[in-house]
């Protein structure tokens, strides 16, 4: 398989990048390019968000950095390999659903990284304890997947990503299917855990007041093939809170990343 | 439908409309076996219906108390067989799922066969099995034809219909094969299993008896489809009539048995087993 590897060459100024995607193409096996060619790099600790229409090649763009899929040409480049022993992983992935295993329960599921990674039970609890307290589910721990709203089991999915210490954090427009206010939540709980973490964060959307909100760059995407068709940084003060969502600056920020979503949409008209 | 917004009196009578009806399911049914009966009974006692031709449910009843012994005997007998067939259909049936969902060439190369194993009528086969195999295990391996190919065809379904993003799930968390498919796969697929299973208990018995009738007329046996089969030779008809109810009650049970085994396994999570309130 031909997955990520490692960035072995590490001078000092590698040193800073996370993720780094070289000329990846992606071709299905029906003759369909899905993506490419792109280059993509992604420093230590940044929060980048990948925006652009249905089809765009941005969930496929993740897979290939999970190593789900291996890229048709180019190179996929992580600064740690994709498995480490003793249970820690560079790579959580959060799912546009929650895929969680339905037959169990919170706590198992959200052990389940380290299970596969063959940690023991004593070892585990504190880490699944520490990652359920995180994202504010301690008490439902042995609640079943289908006894929680969509919100929550969001959040078990978020939990059982981060229960491996992750360094890279990828997720596939993650809260697309919850309500707006259950949106607006996560976000914010995101946005903190990112502060307190510092995970890299690449966070896949099709929203462009999520992506302006979330993220320190939006990368915009064009579709068929899926190629970056600009970079916009998304620089205000930090820490962001409600007021940043209201903000004239963040008005105008949605404004720039519509218009250069815009040609993605062709036969439409911008904003 | 949520209750808060319901008027309380409303409430009470959607739950008392609810129960009738749940009374009436079990009530209707009932009501129409006795009726039933006694129109049977009726009809052999105003006709004079000689117990050789047609014996009254009374006499069916009285039979069935007087020859417990021996009934009781084939019925065990008979149970026995059923389960060993079942246990070889359900083994055989998964681990065969299980060998075709980790190698495809052995599936294609296999799979063909089951399924003209499946579609051969038993009753065709048997005589053949008694002829090669000692007798007993004829009647097993007849069970085991009947019952294993919707234990195998489940299974297998149930194996491919897991979510694919699990699937990916545990590919990026560098599963081995073996975790996949005990903590994914297997989980995945037991409801199909269970299904499966359901299945395959009615037709052990049925594979069981056709294969105790085949061997009965070759000679020993003592089950209750030899029961039935013997007593039809020496025209005891209640004795008949006696076996076959047996053979529906035990059928009934076997059926309730694994409907209530998936059940409970079942009940924590999936939606064959939740209540259609939820």
């Amino acid at each position: 398989m031909t997955g990520p590897t490692a960035l072995t060459e590490s001078g000092s100024d590698t040193d800073e990048l996370s993720v780094s995607l070289r000329a990846v193409t992606k071709v299905y096996d029906n003759g369909v390019v899905a993506l490419g060619p792109i280059d993509l790099e992604v420093c230590k600790g940044e929060f980048v968000s990948l925006l652009g229409p249905s089809g765009c090649g941005k969930s496929t763009a993740l897979r290939l950095i999970a190593g789900l899929n291996a890229p048709t040409t180019g190179t996929v480049r992580l600064s740690h390999p994709a498995i480490e022993v003793g249970g820690r992983q560079s790579i959580g992935f959060v799912f546009q659903e929650p895929t969680l295993m339905p037959w169990a329960s919170v706590r198992d599921n959200v052990r389940l990284p380290l299970r596969l990674a063959r940690v023991s039970m004593a070892e585990a609890q504190a880490r699944i304890d520490g990652a359920l307290a995180q994202i504010g589910l301690a008490d439902f721990a042995d609640a079943y997947p289908r006894e929680l709203s969509g919100g929550m089991k969001m959040r078990v999915s978020l939990a059982r990503a981060l229960v491996t210490d992750p360094d890279i954090l990828l997720m596939d427009e993650p809260f697309a299917a919850l309500d707006e206010i259950t949106r607006f939540r996560l976000n914010n709980d995101l946005l903190a855990l990112w502060r307190d973490l510092r995970k890299t964060v690449i966070f896949v959307t099709h929203s462009v007041f999520e992506s302006v909100y979330l993220s320190q760059r939006v990368i915009v995407m064009t579709s068929r093939p899926g190629r970056i068709a600009t970079e916009i940084g998304i620089s205000t003060s930090e820490p962001r809170t409600e007021d940043f969502r209201t903000s004239a600056e963040y008005a105008g920020y949605c404004r720039r990343v519509s218009n250069a979503l815009a040609p993605s949409y062709p036969g439409q008209a911008g904003p | 439908m949520n209750a808060v917004d319901t008027p309380p009196m409303v409430a009470d009578k959607v739950a008392r409309d609810s129960r009738i009806s749940r009374w009436f399911r079990i009530l209707l049914p009932v009501a129409v076996l006795a009726a039933g009966i006694a129109a049977w009974q009726l009809v052999v006692r105003i006709n004079d219906i000689p117990p050789y031709v047609l014996p009254a449910p009374s006499a069916v009843f009285q039979t069935l108390v007087q020859d417990w012994p021996v009934l009781w005997q084939s019925l065990l007998t008979t149970l026995l067989t059923t389960a060993e067939g079942f246990a070889a259909a359900a083994t055989g049936g998964i681990a065969l799922a299980l060998l075709f969902n980790q190698s495809k060439w052995l599936e294609y190369s296999l799979f063909p066969y089951a399924v003209i194993l499946q579609v051969t009528p038993v009753i065709a086969i048997a005589p053949l099995l008694l002829i090669y195999l000692p007798q007993h295990t004829a009647v097993v391996v007849c069970a085991w034809i009947v019952a294993f190919f919707p234990v195998l065809s489940n299974t297998t379904l149930g194996l491919n219909s897991v979510d694919r993003n699990l699937a990916g799930l545990f590919q990026l968390y560098g599963a081995s094969r073996l975790q996949t498919l005990r903590l994914l796969k297997l989980p995945a697929a037991l409801p199909f299993i269970l299904g499966g299973l359901r299945i395959a208990g009615g037709l052990s018995l049925i594979g069981a008896v056709v294969a105790e009738i085949a061997a009965g007329s070759a000679g020993a046996g003592s089950g209750l489809a030899y029961r039935i089969a013997e007593s039809g030779y020496r025209l005891n008809i209640p004795r008949m009539f006696a076996a076959l109810l047996l053979l529906s009650v035990a059928g009934i049970v076997i059926y309730g048995l694994l409907a209530l085994t998936s059940y409970l396994i079942l009940r924590r999570w999936h939606e064959s087993a939740l209540g259609k309130e939820t």
